[in-house]
């Protein structure tokens, strides 16, 4: 692991001006395959299925971009980073894009030189312990015993967090949700704290739900969205631009299954436009007419894909929350198609 | 008539360069390393555009901007509003404290494994062997895992030890527990302090330890004092006195004295609210790092050592022995200093394969300078190549300061020649 950042490093000092010269666009349709990379293994936002296909909410992303771009969802190279190894893979250009529950800062956007092309799920960091610990709120983790995944936003919350309430903890750094998970359940660590949807995630994996609860206490904003390096614009547009597809989709009404019925039958310019029936958006993009309808057909629209990994009749049964359409409540709110 | 004529005067070519094999070896010199510099420039040029190409010109200044994360291990005061720097420094004196630790662990298991690897006892040397061939040929990376796993999975947590029926109970009258989070022990107190000093205002050191351990050297000193004045009436009048009640006295008492002075008193670790408070808190990842290390690393040693030892003519265990030497004081005043010599330099490049191997540590979660300046700094500020060539040059000064030293110890045992 410690080898991937350092070979990252290198290959940044020496191969960055391949990558900043080239296009990544010509680059992935030269590939024929989109390089993408994920978590390591959340349950529900990214990991292999028992066919080692990777599926997940995250992952859908990347495979939207991919039909867009390529006309084919499967046509993605996964690569799992962690949380320490994200930034340079994208950097040196080992990936093309990252769709891994990555938070949306300013300093990621502006001094760590890349571009978030949106918002894909609007989260916040949470603390999970077991219930025998009799502990109902995060002020009373006085002298707890944190894991924490080391080079994350949510490590910096915790400290500021905890400082600010004049709390005092044992941090445990650990590497991937995984050993987390493992150190949690063996009892290394009270406390696990991560972005709240990994934290239902990870206890829809274990063996007793009901002895784990979530803290009502959420102590961060995380709006997680992919991200793409700074400097091709023509790529983000792409990345940014298939998300907003499949969130104007389910704000139309558009889903995978009436998607054939819709092109053909459709009165509203707008669905006309997404789809490739009126106007030249695909051609603006660089990309061929049905782009959107390659990328909806992926894997459906935002709401069928959130149904589908995380939604309430998964396992992991996270409600839509903040991540509802505008429409419902919710902050989810692509511009328009014109 | 013949007259003597100077031989013809050499006359230099430039075609010589190639074709005289006087000038070829040094022109080929020249040009290779000419070329090598060129590479070498060009990287660096190549390195210094791209970065300010993607808006990252080389810096350092970001290691004075507050690092915002928490580490559990500090040697040194640091809090999350440190600046990167202090935390990088966290992180060194950690590595230190594991390189330290191991290096000692590993030589004393080392020099007992290669000892009893030569040993005539059947059963003894077989077992040394598989303990030396299964942690050399496994990866030490999955030896520090592999330990840390077990402390994890095995140890009860510090929930056992509560309630009426607790599973675990704490050992030695009640005041070690050993758990799954690492040994909680009694921490040495004192109810008066003498105060800090301030050095570099980066380290503050205890006045109470300086004064304990002055008074612990000026004891040792004393004692070397009456051992001299023992030798010195031995070689006069052949009688030897009585002198380890002195001389223990010398080193104990004043020590005493100092402590009961500065009310030295332990505080015992209790299980309070999720964790056992007070106490010294040895970190599972602290020990699953030294322990592998240490056995890792004892492995190669413990082979450096046997080689030493064979490399000892058997005339000479044979001579000290018609001299009537036991078998022990053999190895120690015969074998073992003259082995030294075959022993000490490819031990230093163990000391220093510990050294980095400590790098590995994040594996188990223990903050050393790889975790700190190499993991979060690195990734919370992206700055690769700043943090990675800061810490090339740590530990190649960490490396080449354990060289020096162990070269300097090297010279100071090795065989005098006339």
């Amino acid at each position: 692991m410690n080898k991937s950042v350092f070979f990252g490093a290198l290959t940044v000092a020496s191969l960055a001006a391949g990558v900043a010269a080239a296009s990544t666009l010509d680059d992935v349709k030269a590939r024929g395959k989109l390089n993408c990379g994920v978590t390591t293994g959340v349950p529900g936002f990214g990991a292999p299925d028992a066919n080692g296909e990777w599926a997940g909410f995250d992952v859908a992303v990347c495979r939207a971009v991919a039909a867009a771009v390529l006309g084919d969802g499967t046509a993605v190279e996964f690569i799992p980073t962690t949380g320490k190894t994200r930034f340079t893979a994208l950097a040196s250009g080992e990936i093309d894009m990252l769709a891994r529950n990555t938070t949306w800062t300013f300093s990621r956007d502006v001094d760590l030189k890349f571009d978030f092309a949106g918002v894909n799920y609007y989260d916040g960091q949470g603390f999970m312990i077991p219930t025998a610990l009799g502990v109902s709120s995060a002020k009373e983790l006085d002298g707890a015993t944190v894991c924490i995944q080391t080079g994350t936003t949510t490590e910096l919350n915790l400290a500021d967090y905890f400082r600010a309430n004049n709390l005092s903890y044992e941090p445990v750094p650990i590497e991937t949700n995984a050993e987390g998970q493992q150190q949690y359940l063996a009892g290394a660590c009270d406390v696990y704290t991560t972005d709240a949807s990994a934290l239902a995630a990870t206890r829809a994996t274990f063996e007793a739900p009901s002895e784990h609860i979530v803290l009502p206490e959420i102590i961060s904003k995380e709006p997680l969205g992919p991200l793409v390096r700074h400097g091709d614009n023509e790529w983000a547009d792409i990345v940014r631009w298939s998300l907003n597809a499949l969130i104007a989709a389910e704000e139309l009404g558009v889903t995978s299954a009436n998607i054939e019925e819709m092109e053909a039958s459709t009165t509203n310019p707008e669905i006309a436009r997404l789809l490739g029936k009126e106007g030249n958006l695909g051609e603006m993009l660089g990309l061929e007419a049905g782009w959107a309808k390659a990328a909806i057909m992926a894997g459906g629209n935002y709401g069928e894909i959130f149904e589908q990994t995380i939604g309430q009749s998964t396992p992991i049964g996270i409600a839509r929350g903040l991540n509802a359409q505008w429409t419902n409540g919710g902050l989810l709110y692509s511009p328009p198609f014109r | 008539m013949t007259t003597i004529t100077d031989p013809p005067k050499e006359s230099f070519r430039l075609s010589m360069l190639i074709y005289d094999t006087r000038y070829r070896s040094m022109t080929i010199q020249v040009v290779a390393l000419l070329g090598f510099m060129a590479v070498f420039a060009w990287l660096i040029g190549n390195t210094a555009q791209n970065l300010s190409d993607l808006g990252k010109e080389p810096s350092f200044t970001y290691l004075n901007d507050s690092a915002g994360y928490d580490i559990n291990q500090r040697l040194i005061d640091y809090t999350s509003r440190d600046s990167h720097w202090r935390a990088a420094g966290v992180g060194l004196l950690n590595t230190l404290l594991i390189a330290f630790l191991g290096c000692i662990t590993a030589t004393i298991i080392g020099v007992f494994v290669g000892i009893l690897r030569l040993s005539n006892n059947w059963i003894v040397s077989k077992i040394m062997t598989v303990y030396v061939e299964t942690f050399r040929n496994v990866p030490v990376l999955l030896w520090i895992v592999f330990t840390m796993a077990i402390m994890i999975e095995t140890l009860p947590q510090p929930n056992d030890f509560r309630g009426d029926n607790a599973t675990a109970s704490m050992i030695l009258n009640d005041t070690v527990a050993i758990t799954n989070r690492g040994i909680y022990m009694p921490e040495p107190l004192f109810s008066r302090s003498l105060g800090d000093v301030s050095v570099f205002g980066f380290l503050n050191i205890s006045l109470n330890l300086v004064l304990i351990a002055a008074v612990l050297i000026a004891g040792i000193v004393a004692s070397k004092k009456i051992k001299e004045r023992a030798n010195r009436i031995q070689e006069a009048t052949g009688i030897r006195p009585t002198t380890w009640y002195l001389r223990l006295g010398a080193v104990l008492l004043p020590v005493t004295i100092v402590l009961v002075a500065l009310g030295f008193h332990l505080g015992y670790p209790a299980l309070k609210g999720f964790n056992f408070q007070g106490g010294t808190h040895l970190r599972n990842s602290l020990l699953a790092l030294w322990i592998a290390l240490s056995l890792y690393t004892a492995a190669f040693i413990a082979e450096i050592v046997r080689s030493g030892i064979m490399s000892v003519s058997k005339g000479q265990s044979e001579a000290a022995e018609a001299l009537g030497m036991s078998s022990r004081r053999t190895m120690s005043l015969v074998i073992l200093p003259q082995a030294m010599r075959v022993i000490i330099p490819p031990m230093i490049s163990n000391y220093l394969n510990l050294t980095k191997n400590s790098s590995l540590a994040i594996a188990v979660g223990y903050m050393d300078i790889t975790a700190t300046l190499g993991g979060i700094t690195m990734n919370q500020t992206g700055r690769e190549l700043e943090s990675i060539l800061l810490l090339m040059l740590i530990y190649l000064t960490i490396s080449l300061s354990i060289s020096a030293v162990m070269n300097w110890y090297n010279n100071s045992v090795k065989l005098v020649e006339r």
